[in-house]
């Protein structure tokens, strides 16, 4: 005796929420069976494991149903198929979308193109996560940039809007998109300590910040790319570091407001010139695209590497730098002053999340 | 020129990709009714079309309006080639062709093709001008409701039930013509959709013009089924029944007839007349039926059996003289009818009287090519099919087909006779076809109704009445119909546990559901038996000969399961029993549903005693003493689980002297002598009539383990194949109603009988047990209507779909009121007795003019009867005291809560529990449209009845395996069609289907040629409810108006 067909239809649609992540993690039927045996459900309900098989298997047939849907959420809300219960409808939708940390860690930044698919084999070996998974994973952030690359509006808008993600999620994908679209690099070996909470962070303070749409709403695109007027106006903060004088009454600045206020004085002091370089060079390179890819590598070899070395406090790093920033207002022969916020504002806030250990 | 059909098409949404290099589509619509069509423009470049079309208008008949489906395609406009269509839809205009029901269809439509399912969805506003509603050419019948509901739909009052409609219509399959070898499949899909669409809609107008005929006004417990008989054709046959319906006017007028609040229940109590176990004998009549009007001559009727309760005739007692009146009138009511059956399944209270058993009746029938090569011309070419070519083409045919039914309907009758009862309630038909053999069944519930019903002329004295009207409570129906001396079978009678006056059978079977003012006690569960027998292979007549011979011994075998699945159970009565007896090539199975309960009024069931042959054999013995320890205990262990614990019950009832008349009880002939003295009516310990299985041979000993191989439901699940779970009254609003297919191939080629049975039975546990699985969130919960059906497809397959609702209830609450049970049935023997004496007076007065009996009799007849006796158990047969019992009950309930079970096992939430059950689900996101097999929506009430669903597919694939197998196949397709069923009720304006069945789900596959098909055809109510949270305000607002209904004498409605 074998079963044929085997098929349970509920004029409500049931989602089991256990079975959904086991088919999102990319689990095969019978690995989901075997692992749904091990969470000792059999035991609660007294079920046998041939009940589990048809019903993981019918679970599983549905959610492939679901899929072509999920593809574009607002389909689900108006299809007339399945009968879900709007609350289950957004529980499908965001896990759906949500992703792993590990697996995102190993994309951000990259091209969602082909070439990259390939290489998901081997991300799947290096996280542990199936390479099933991993394709959902990858499939829905290319899905999304693809549909808010080009379009106008606000990144989180158009993604919550074409998703209908939550907004949590909604940002985080706007942080995707942002990275993917400039490339950033983010898988050198001395950014592995960072995680993707910080690189969204920064995302969203860039977008915030940096792109055409800090400055212009009505353009495409404008969550997207960097301002590029901006980028090649940063060039003239050189003049902070280039101008001896000015770097000189800069650090004299710093050092007058922060003395016995740092428990890390004389390395700063020692170093001031430096940092000080460093993150203006940073801004400076900013004009090259090849440039602004590495602006997390130059940031953290500037700037985190040797606070760290120096075993800065981050309330200290924060004084710093907030004197840092505030202290150009106070240089006269300096022009730029808006220029300086728009891009230090930014600059300070990523710094900050990004130094830890 | 009776009507105009004004069609709109507003938008389309989501349409498929048609034009690959665009990844777009150029769309227009073809509308299309009868012969004439319409098209929009085309909508260039897009998925999401806006046509916003002019009004369409058809200038068309009534007539044409009933037949024909409208009908609309979706098509993609081609330059160069010819335009590809999308899908289409087809939407039945019925529904607007009688005023009460919708006045428009408005909304979005899946667009369905046959070969690749739903395709984006589109907008249509449909809308009916009738210009002349005088039916002066009588071929329409527009203006008759239909109603799938097998009992008079909530918002209607019944003021006449007319009697049994059927009619059939045949057609050629255009699956078989010819002209299918050289056409598409989806051509050929299209054709049999529309022409079944067709024949439903002829099907529906000739028996609406009978039931005008009959001076009624609409159709209840409305069955509509298909005959694939292949080669020899397509018969579309329906039965109902025809009833004259008054719509409840005040819309709190029907609160007591749902789940109103509990008030209200209480003063309309439902009393139907308890049904009599039945008992099956096997030594029933043997009919054979002569003479079939086949061409080729071959019929045979198969023995049926009759499962009775064994007869109890009191005819010749007191109750004589009221009982022959009685049935003298009902019978005068009833025999202008040529069948006196009825559909439905539950009743307005006081028209059932009695329960005599179910009857069924099989015929084994070849079918006939009814291929006429003439005829091929017509149906070939372009025109659309005119079913009035066809019938005059092959007027004889579907002659034969009524013969055929006639036969069996006569056959019906004839058992119902012979049990005593005039009439048949419960009744439904069936056939299963295999090649060209089928066999058609028929099967229902004899019944003695109460004759003010059935009457014209008497609307005053009618229903209104109705709940003036009282029967001993909760067990009249239990009463023999039959004559005790002349009882057809041998049966155990004994007196009603409940009256003390009336026989009663040990055992009743019936076809209907629980009546709500039947006393049960526990809780009631699924019981099912199943079979399979091999046959050989054979061709026409032999293959016949040997169906029909093995039938009557399937039907003692069933019917030997349900009994020791009944007892092992500790219950005594079956309800809404549903045998299915299905032919495949090589084998016969037989799939037996029904609830099991009970009865309060019916002595307790003896255990089963298994008795060896060989009793020598000492490990023998000790095996055969170790099984019936098991059984013992499984009993036992039922008991518990169901709640069943009556003996205490009984006894103490029975401590109250009954005074039996002598001569009364010596009558009794049952072996069991408890006649004579009060103490020995003590039945409940019933050892006396304990079942024997006998073990002689290895097939008994597996009857016996399979017996106590069936799993009971998890804990937190019941289930049954009713309406409502005998003893859970407290449903909460949650429900979820679902289809499962299951098919299994059986392995080896040598099967044998038992390892066949062993499938089955697994395949059935097996599915119960996925179904307990899959809604176990939903705990605790009861799965109410569980059908089951069984087709086998091909050699080694056998299919089983079941169609369920789950439904939640509360708890905390059952408890509560299963604690309270035992005492409220002793509270009711108590109470009866003081209210019912002060009532005969007061009803006297409005009752008299309508009623057959002059009332001074009953006075007579109340006084001579011992005083001190409970009055309401005293005439079972006269209508008339039970009138004034129920009247006395009416009004003691609005004090005492008493009688159990009638509002408990009402399906419907009871007031306090509706408050915590209704979550504010009001605002439930738009769209959202219940399905359910039941005839009410827990937690709700019904506003409105919008028409009937009535709604067949095909889908076809060549490309199964890119479709997820066979199962990925049908299941995206029995979603897609709860999806068309929810659009279209969604259009009408309604939010949920009721009675909704899946009354056919034929499935065939080819694997090898990466093929299947399947064919679905769905039935029910569409409605509009009303959450009771939201009607709270409204309710308590107008809390007298609301029970004035159900107050005696108010004839508010009308």
């Amino acid at each position: 005796m074998t079963s044929e067909l085997d098929i349970f239809v509920g004029n409500t649609t049931l989602i089991d929420e256990d079975v959904y992540r086991l088919w999102l993690d990319g689990y095969s039927v019978s690995d989901a069976v075997s692992l749904r045996v091990r969470s000792g459900i059999l035991e609660q309900t007294g079920a046998t494991a041939a009940v589990l098989q048809s019903d993981t298997m019918d679970h599983y047939r549905t959610f492939h149903m679901l899929e072509r849907l999920l593809h574009a959420p607002p389909k689900l809300l108006h299809q007339l198929i399945f009968q879900i219960p709007p609350s289950r409808q957004a529980l499908l939708i965001e896990r759906y979308y949500a992703f792993d940390e590990a697996f995102v860690r190993e994309v951000l930044g990259k091209k969602l193109s082909k070439g990259t698919k390939k290489d998901l084999d081997d991300i799947s070996t290096k996280t542990g996560i199936t390479l099933k998974s991993c394709r959902r994973q990858f499939d829905n952030f290319k899905r999304v940039f693809k549909v808010v690359e080009e379009m106008r509006g606000s990144l989180v808008d158009n993604i919550q809007q074409h998703f209908l993600l939550s907004d949590r999620l909604a940002r985080d994908y706007a942080a995707i998109v942002f990275f993917a679209s400039n490339r950033f690099e983010t898988g050198k070996k001395k950014l592995q300590y960072l995680s993707f909470g910080d690189f969204a962070f920064c995302a969203e303070l860039m977008i915030q910040n940096w792109t055409l749409g800090a400055v212009d709403s009505q353009v495409d695109d404008m969550d997207v790319d960097l301002d590029k007027e901006f980028l090649q106006d940063l060039k003239e903060l050189k003049m902070l570091v280039a101008d001896k004088d000015l770097l000189d009454l800069h650090k004299s600045l710093v050092c007058t407001a922060l003395r016995g206020k740092l428990g890390v004085f004389s390395e700063m002091e020692a170093n001031f010139k430096n940092l000080s370089r460093g993150l203006v060079n940073v801004a400076a390179k900013l004009t090259h695209n090849k440039d602004v890819r590495d602006l997390f590598v130059d940031l953290v070899e500037k700037f985190v590497e040797p606070c760290r070395s120096d075993h800065w406090p981050l309330n200290d790093v924060r004084l710093f730098l907030n004197q840092y920033s505030a202290s150009v207002h106070s240089l006269d022969g300096f022009r730029h002053q808006a220029l300086w916020d728009r891009y230090m504002g930014t600059l300070r806030g990523c710094l900050l999340r990004l130094y830890h250990d | 020129m009776p009507g105009k059909l004004k069609v709109k098409i507003v938008a389309g949404r989501h349409l498929p990709v048609m034009d690959r290099a665009s990844d777009l589509t150029d769309a227009f619509v073809e509308v299309k009714f009868g012969n004439t069509t319409f098209k929009t423009d085309v909508y260039l470049k897009s998925l999401n079309p806006q046509w916003n079309s002019e009004w369409f208008k058809f200038e068309v008949d009534d007539e044409d309006l009933q037949d024909e489906p409208l009908q609309i395609t979706v098509l993609d406009h081609d330059t160069y080639s010819a335009n590809d269509a999308i899908g289409k839809v087809y939407i039945d205009i019925d529904p607007l062709l009688y005023s009460e029901a919708a006045t428009v269809i408005s909304g979005w439509f899946p667009i369905y093709d046959t070969i690749h399912g739903i395709r984006g969805e589109i907008n249509v506003v449909v809308k009916v001008d009738l210009f002349n509603d005088l039916n002066r050419f009588r071929q329409s019948s527009c203006g008759v409701k239909f109603f799938c509901t097998t009992s008079i739909p909530k918002c209607y009052r019944a003021v006449i039930i007319h009697g049994f409609v059927e009619e059939l219509v045949v057609n050629e399959d255009p699956e078989y013509q010819w002209i299918d070898r050289i056409r598409t499949p989806r051509a050929s899909n299209e054709a049999r959709q529309r022409l079944i669409s067709l024949m439903s809609g002829e099907l529906q107008r000739k028996i609406g013009l009978k039931v005008l005929e009959m001076r009624g006004n609409a159709v209840v417990g409305y069955l509509q089924c298909f005959d694939l008989e292949g080669e020899s054709g397509l018969v579309v046959r329906a039965i109902g029944t025809a009833c004259t319906l008054d719509k409840l006017s005040s819309p709190a007028a029907f609160l007591p007839a749902c789940n109103s609040p509990s008030k209200e229940m209480k003063e309309s109590p439902l009393v139907h007349p308890p049904s009599h176990g039945c008992r099956s004998t096997h030594n029933s009549p043997i009919h054979t039926a002569t003479g079939s009007r086949l061409t080729q001559n071959f019929s045979v009727s198969v023995p049926t059996l009759i499962y009775t309760g064994m007869g109890s005739g009191s005819a010749g007692k007191e109750g004589g003289p009221f009982k022959a009146l009685l049935r003298q009138q009902t019978q005068s009511a009833l025999e202008q009818r040529e069948f006196p059956f009825f559909t439905l399944t539950a009743f307005p209270p006081g028209f059932l009287v009695h329960v005599g058993g179910v009857v069924s009746a099989r015929s084994v029938k070849l079918l006939d090519r009814i291929h006429n090569p003439a005829f091929v011309g017509i149906m070939g070419n372009t025109r659309s099919y005119k079913l009035l070519d066809w019938n005059s083409f092959n007027s004889d045919e579907p002659e034969t087909r009524d013969a055929w039914w006639a036969e069996i309907r006569q056959e019906i009758k004839s058992h119902a006779k012979a049990l005593g009862c005039h009439a048949v309630v419960g009744y439904s038909e069936s056939t299963s076809i295999c090649e060209e053999v089928c066999i058609l069944s028929a099967s229902g519930t004899a019944a003695v109704l109460n004759p003010r019903f059935l009457q014209d002329g008497t609307v005053e004295g009618c229903l209104e009445q109705r709940l003036e009207e009282n029967l001993p409570v909760g067990c009249g129906f239990c009463h023999i119909p039959y004559d005790e001396l002349n009882m057809p079978f041998p049966a155990h009678l004994t007196y009603c546990c409940n009256c003390r006056k009336q026989k009663v059978p040990d055992v009743l079977f019936t076809t209907i559901d629980l009546p709500t003012d039947a006393a049960v006690i526990g809780k009631g569960c699924l019981i099912q038996a199943r079979l399979c027998r091999l046959k050989k292979k054979a061709q026409a007549e032999a293959n016949a000969t040997a169906i029909s011979n093995l039938l009557p011994f399937m039907e003692y075998e069933v019917h030997t399961q349900l009994m020791n699945k009944l007892k092992l159970k500790g219950m005594n009565a079956l309800f809404g029993l549903r045998i299915q007896i299905t032919v495949g090539e090589n084998m016969l199975m037989g799939l037996a549903s029904a609830t099991g309960v009970y009865l309060a009024a019916l002595p307790t069931p003896g255990g089963i005693q298994i008795a060896g042959k060989t009793p020598n054999d000492g490990s023998y013995e000790q095996h055969i003493s170790h099984m019936q320890k098991k059984i013992n205990d499984t009993i036992a262990k039922n008991k518990e689980l169901y709640e069943i614990n009556p003996p205490e019950v009984s006894e103490e009832i029975i401590g109250s002297p009954i005074p039996e008349p002598r001569q009364r009880s010596r009558l009794l002939r049952s072996q069991s002598e408890s006649s004579d003295e009060v103490t020995e009516l003590d039945l409940s310990h019933g050892k006396k009539d304990a079942f024997v299985l006998e073990i002689d041979d290895t097939d008994a000993m597996e009857d016996v383990h399979s017996l106590l191989t069936d799993v009971p439901p998890p804990s937190g699940f019941y289930s049954c194949n009713t309406e409502i779970m005998p003893g859970i009254n407290n449903w909460t609003s949650e429900i979820q109603m679902f289809t499962s297919v299951r098919v299994i191939r059986l392995s080896s080629l040598n099967l044998t009988n038992q390892a066949l049975n062993k499938n089955f039975n697994d395949l059935c546990e097996n599915l119960l047990k996925s179904l307990y699985f899959k809604l176990r969130s939903m705990i605790p919960c009861c799965l109410c209507h569980v059908n089951f059906t069984v087709s086998l497809p091909e050699d080694e397959l056998i299919q089983v779909t079941v169609t369920a609702v789950a439904i939640t209830f509360d708890k905390n609450q059952a408890l509560q009121t299963t604690k309270t049970h035992v005492e409220k049935s002793l509270q009711r023997a108590s109470t009866d007795n003081e209210e019912l004496l002060q009532f005969p007076l007061e009803l006297c007065s409005d009752s008299l003019p309508s009623h057959p009996f002059p009332p001074a009799k009953e006075h007579l007849e109340s006084a001579s009867s011992n005083s001190g006796i409970p009055a309401a158990q005293r005439d079972r047969c006269s209508s008339w005291i039970e009138l004034i019992k129920l009247k006395a009950q009416t009004i003691r309930r609005g004090s005492i809560k008493t009688t159990v079970t009638v509002e408990k096992a009402s399906p419907m939430g009871e007031g306090n529990f509706r408050n915590r059950s209704a979550p504010p689900c009001a605002s439930s996101t738009v769209g959202v449209v219940k399905m359910t097999p039941l005839s009410f929506i827990p937690g709700a009430k019904i506003t409105k009845y919008l028409g009937i669903i009535n709604m067949f597919f095909i889908r076809e694939t060549t490309s199964l395996r890119e479709e997820g197998g066979v199962s990925g196949f049908l299941h995206a397709f029995i979603a897609e069609v709860f999806a068309m069923v929810r659009a279209h009720v969604a259009a009408l304006g309604g939010n949920a289907v009721v009675s909704y069945i899946m009354k056919q789900c034929v499935f065939m596959e080819n694997p090898n040629k990466n093929q299947a098909q399947c064919l679905i055809n769905v039935s029910g109510d569409a409605v509009v409810f009303v959450r009771e949270s939201e009607l709270e305000v409204v309710s308590t607002q107008q809390p007298t108006a609301n029970c004035q209904p159900s107050c005696p004498g108010g004839e508010v409605t009308t």
